[in-house]
């Protein structure tokens, strides 16, 4: 658990962020002898103190041989006078680019801090769109809840429907079961019956009804001849 | 401050005699002062934005002034027989 109230970064001696660099150097006279030593000597000797102090150095180690003249200071005089000649020349341009170098440098770390800067800003944001769609999470569960609901009461009707006609067909069937017997027994009962008279009319009763019909027909036929 | 925290620059020449035994001499303090040194330094002449030549030209000024105190004596002997 990180312990927001906390205070970091209380103490004096912080690793980040490094103090920038100073922009120049100490002030050095000539290249070679810092501005200090020309300060220390000012308020005793004014101005031209590190100068004579110098020169009479100078003389004094040329007279007294401690400094020997000999190709070696030639060589020194040639390799020196070329490097200023070229420092004198030079030197600006490549200040300019040394430095043209440092700003793509720090050109590229601003550009990743910023970079860095805006994902986390749009995560932010984000997280703030979710944090507010957390709050219709109620309205998604309502309308699952009422889908649910549906689903289940329709299940339940089908369920019903199925169960009627289910029962409506057994019915069906028992009742035409009872059609099917009573239409058996009823044919059953005709043939019977049929078979039976047939079986009772004898021979001598046949002729008798044809001789019956033979001589109703002749009077119909009369009749009708005579309506004609 | 006191006189064994001070740098070499901040005593006063009279208090050098007391000043000196206060000093670490031992490998480890050696070692320490010449970092310490070393990085006034450079962090006064080269580790800056826009330096200039003064940075390195001085150590190497401080190079030949020792190489030439080095070899003194082998320079101080000329041998005048040169070929001519």
């Amino acid at each position: 658990v990180l312990h927001t109230t906390r205070p970091l970064h209380t103490t004096q001696q912080g690793l980040a962020p490094l103090p920038p660099l100073p922009e120049k150097g100490g002030e050095v006279r000539y290249g070679l002898i810092p501005e200090e030593f020309f300060q220390f000597l000012y308020p005793k000797t004014g101005v031209t103190g590190p100068y004579m102090l110098g020169t009479g150095l100078v003389l004094y180690l040329l007279s007294k041989e401690i400094y020997v003249l000999n190709h070696e200071t030639v060589a020194a005089a040639c390799i020196l006078s070329v490097i200023i000649y070229g420092i004198k020349k030079f030197g600006s341009d490549v200040a300019a680019f040394a430095d043209k170098l440092n700003e793509e440098k720090m050109a590229k770390a601003l550009a990743v801090k910023n970079e860095a800067i805006k994902d986390l800003e749009t995560a932010i944001e984000q997280e703030k769109k979710e944090q507010w769609r957390v709050e219709g999470r109620s309205f998604l569960f309502d309308a699952k809840r009422n889908n649910i609901a549906m689903v289940l009461e329709t299940n339940y009707r089908e369920r019903l429907l199925t169960v009627y006609n289910e029962v409506k067909k057994r019915l069906d069937y028992q009742v035409a079961m009872q059609n099917l017997k009573r239409q058996k027994e009823q044919d059953h009962m005709i043939q019977w019956v049929e078979k039976n008279v047939i079986q009772s009319i004898t021979p001598q009763q046949q002729k008798e009804s044809v001789a019956k019909c033979i001589l109703d027909l002749k009077a119909l036929s009369k009749s009708a001849q005579a309506a004609v | 401050g006191p006189l064994s925290a001070r740098r070499l620059l901040d005593v006063r020449l009279g208090e050098l005699p007391a000043w000196l035994p206060t000093c670490d001499f031992s490998p480890q303090g050696l070692l320490g002062g010449v970092q310490k040194a070393w990085s006034s330094y450079y962090d006064k002449y080269i580790n800056v934005k826009r330096g200039g030549p003064a940075g390195i030209s001085m150590l190497l000024a401080g190079y030949c002034l020792l190489s030439y105190g080095w070899n003194y004596q082998h320079i101080s002997k000329i041998s005048f027989l040169v070929s001519c």
